[in-house]
């Protein structure tokens, strides 16, 4: 479904990611470790496009087409979805309008009908019941003012509504309480299928605790140090990062 | 991102859909401004003395005057003698039926986007609609007479119902007000007038097309509209003009009577030239607007959307003179290109228990600067007088301005007085998030900047908050931060 290829990127001349090589297969879901400061939001946003960065060299094909060359609307069309590390706050913009926008454009690019009004309420109201967002919340601005598990779940939410292809998850983990964390993870194995893959970019093991990665990646000074199964999470866990960046530099 | 600015501004850059010249033949008189063009313009439309009397007094008080300076904004001295002050379609139509209107004005309208033909069918809305200075038409005037709405042009109201528009006019707005005023004073050519008796609600939304077609006519509306005792109405004006060279300059006055219990609502859509992409040839817009809360519990409610004009200088307030009356004040103005707005509102609260409300949303695109000047006076009588004020400005860009100029004075201890203003920028982060969740540039920018008006739009009717939707999305297309 993914295919990195020696992706070297940057921003304003400096390197963040130096050859940067990944297979990511329909149904698997892998997780991108590493320090902070390693690159694993560099990747998450250039995945998703987000202006700023410049590649310098490598490629990435996803579906078989070249998805650096696609506009960021244009692969969320094409079912690339990425849960922001710092959901954005939208005051005025009323949550559900927000996401019954969201799901129709990308309908529509697909040649398909727009929802109505009616079923698409009941699938929301289907989807938060099930990530645990209060209702209410789906009534207000998004994300203004919400909580910061709140803006989780809510990038969860969406996610399960519009049923991406390829989900990106940018350290979804952090700032959650553990009920939160537990929400979110819950809502990630729901949407676990064999049509669809996962990137999971997370500085902590314990959310690979609730969602067992098929593949465990290490990202350090904008490489990939390590790859392994879900046993390397664990042994991160248990020693930390720095065994393993020493024995890059050996 | 310097490449997403300039498709910004190619967008943005787009000719005023609005912009085009009706042919039809104008009676206009030569430009400039003396006593005699008084006299001609009042014998025209055959007024009794006391109106030219009226007219005259503000001519000379306005000669003592001296154009304001004010306001921050900045635009090249204005020729009052190079200006025409009357004109008005030559084919004058009888009134009462579409039928007998020109042509060319009806296709005028449909251009606009504002048929009045179907406006009769669906909208429930009765027009009064302004061509330059004359009305040409009005529609849905049986209704309202049987509920004894009076809804008609000012000539025809000076004519018709003297005591009443002798009563009322200059009551709110003095001639001695300000320089704009008394030039509008003096020279008014034509505007609405609105009588609700005791004790109606006007049985549909009063609403107004203006339309400034003549090149070099200033256009000096007079609106009047009077709230008797516990009548209720709701006005919308709604504004666009075509394209010229020349600036032109708009100096109209409104003034809104609400006796005891009574309610009224005023509403302004308006996008009149802006100007080219330096500003040359936009309208000047030069208006002053006041409502008083004259009966105990009246309660007056501005609400503006302001797009247009290359310049624009408007406080629409409320004298809170009653007890417990209620004034306030919506608006969403937006500058782009070189406009230039200097705009808030007043809030004069003489009446206990008087209250106000302003909410104020500013944007500013390209060069465009934003001033937002309010005033809330509280008089030493007013026990317990009742202000809140949020101003906000939204900045796309980073070559636009916005201001603030709160004025508070405060003459009472019972009183309060809040006052709260943020400035903010439409975000990439906030164009990203909305693009990677599948949504075009044009439609997260029209979807922020709605959002962020969105207080207002909800005070508007249904059709028109849609309409006004509409016009903020065409006017700062493609607008990225």
């Amino acid at each position: 479904m993914l295919s990195i290829k020696h992706l070297s990127a940057g921003v304003d001349g400096k390197a963040i990611l130096k050859g940067i090589d990944l297979e990511v297969r329909a149904g698997e879901v892998h997780a991108v470790m590493g320090p902070n400061g390693s690159g694993k939001s560099t990747l998450a946003h250039i995945l998703a496009g987000r202006d700023g960065y410049t590649v310098t060299d490598g490629e990435v094909r996803y579906m078989g087409r070249d998805l650096l060359g696609m506009e960021i609307e244009e692969r969320a069309r094409q079912g690339v979805f990425l849960a922001m590390q710092y959901p954005v706050e939208l005051p005025g913009v009323n949550n559900m309008t927000f996401l019954r926008e969201s799901m129709n454009a990308i309908r529509k690019s697909r040649g398909e009908e727009e929802m109505d009004a009616v079923s698409f309420m009941k699938l929301v109201r289907e989807k938060a019941r099930q990530v645990k967002l209060d209702e209410k919340l789906l009534k207000r601005s998004v994300n203004t003012g919400f909580s910061g598990g709140e803006k989780k779940r809510n990038e969860i939410l969406q996610m399960a509504v519009l049923e991406p292809f390829l989900a990106i998850l940018d350290e979804t983990d952090s700032g959650l309480d553990i009920d939160a964390l537990r929400n979110v993870a819950d809502g990630v194995n729901r949407l676990r299928s064999p049509h669809r893959a996962m990137i999971v970019v997370t500085h902590y093991q314990r959310l690979l605790d609730y969602l067992e990665p098929d593949h465990v990646h290490v990202l350090a000074g904008g490489r990939i140090v390590r790859s392994g199964g879900k046993e390397l999470a664990l042994e991160l866990e248990a020693k930390g990062y720095g065994w393993l960046l020493e024995e890059v530099a050996a | 991102m310097g490449s997403s600015n300039t498709a910004v501004e190619a967008l943005m850059g787009k000719g005023y859909a609005q912009g085009f010249v009706t042919q039809i033949e104008s009676d206009t008189l030569p430009p400039g401004l003396d006593e005699a063009v008084i006299r001609t313009i009042s014998s025209r439309k055959e007024e009794p003395a006391w109106m030219l009397e009226k007219r005259l007094a503000a001519y000379h008080h306005w000669l003592t005057l001296r154009e304001p300076n004010w306001a921050a904004v900045r635009h090249p001295p204005i020729d009052f003698q190079a200006i025409s002050y009357f004109s008005s379609p030559k084919k004058r139509p009888q009134l009462g039926s579409l039928d007998e209107v020109a042509p060319e004005l009806l296709a005028t309208y449909e251009k606009l986007g504002i048929p009045i033909e179907e406006q009769k069918a669906l909208a429930g809305v009765a027009v009064d609609a302004v061509f330059d200075s004359v009305s040409v038409a009005t529609t849905f005037r049986v209704t309202l007479a049987e509920a004894g709405v009076i809804f008609c042009s000012m000539s025809e109201a000076i004519r018709e119902y003297p005591e009443l528009v002798r009563r009322y006019m200059g009551s709110v707005v003095p001639h001695k007000d300000n320089f704009f005023a008394a030039l509008n004073s003096a020279v008014f050519s034509d505007g609405t007038f609105v009588y609700i008796p005791k004790g109606v609600n006007c049985p549909m939304e009063l609403s107004t097309y203006f339309r400034i077609n003549e090149a070099k006519t200033g256009q000096f509306e007079r609106t009047l509209i009077v709230a008797e005792e516990r009548s209720r109405v709701s006005y919308l004006e709604g504004c666009t003009a075509p394209m010229r060279d020349e600036n032109q300059l708009h100096a109209a006055v409104v003034e809104l009577v609400a006796l005891e219990d009574a309610q009224i609502k005023y509403a302004t859509v308006q996008n009149w030239y802006p100007g080219d992409s330096e500003g040359r040839g936009g309208i000047y817009n030069f208006v002053t607007k006041r409502g008083e809360c004259r009966g105990d519990r009246s309660h007056i409610s501005w609400t503006q959307v302001e797009t247009g004009s290359a310049v624009t200088w408007k406080y629409p307030g409320c004298i809170l003179r009653g007890r417990d009356t209620v004034g306030e004040f919506y608006s969403v103005a937006v500058t782009k290109g070189r406009q230039q707005a200097d705009t808030g509102t007043k809030m004069i609260h003489l009446g206990e228990n008087s209250r106000s409300t302003v909410v104020s949303k500013g944007i500013s695109a390209m060069f465009g600067s934003n001033a937002y000047r309010g005033l809330v006076r509280v008089a030493a009588k007013a026990e317990n007088a009742r202000n809140h004020s949020q101003c906000d400005s939204l900045l796309i860009g980073d070559r636009c301005a916005a201001h603030t100029f709160p004025y508070i004075e405060v003459k009472n201890p019972t009183a309060r007085v809040e006052h709260e203003a943020t400035t903010s920028k439409v975000s990439e982060d906030q164009l990203f998030y909305c693009r990677q969740r599948g949504l075009s540039q044009e439609d997260a920018v029209s979807m922020i900047i709605n959002g962020f008006c969105k207080q207002v739009f909800n005070e508007l009717p249904m059709e028109f908050a849609v309409e006004a939707q509409k016009l903020l999305a065409v006017s700062l297309e493609g607008a990225v931060g």
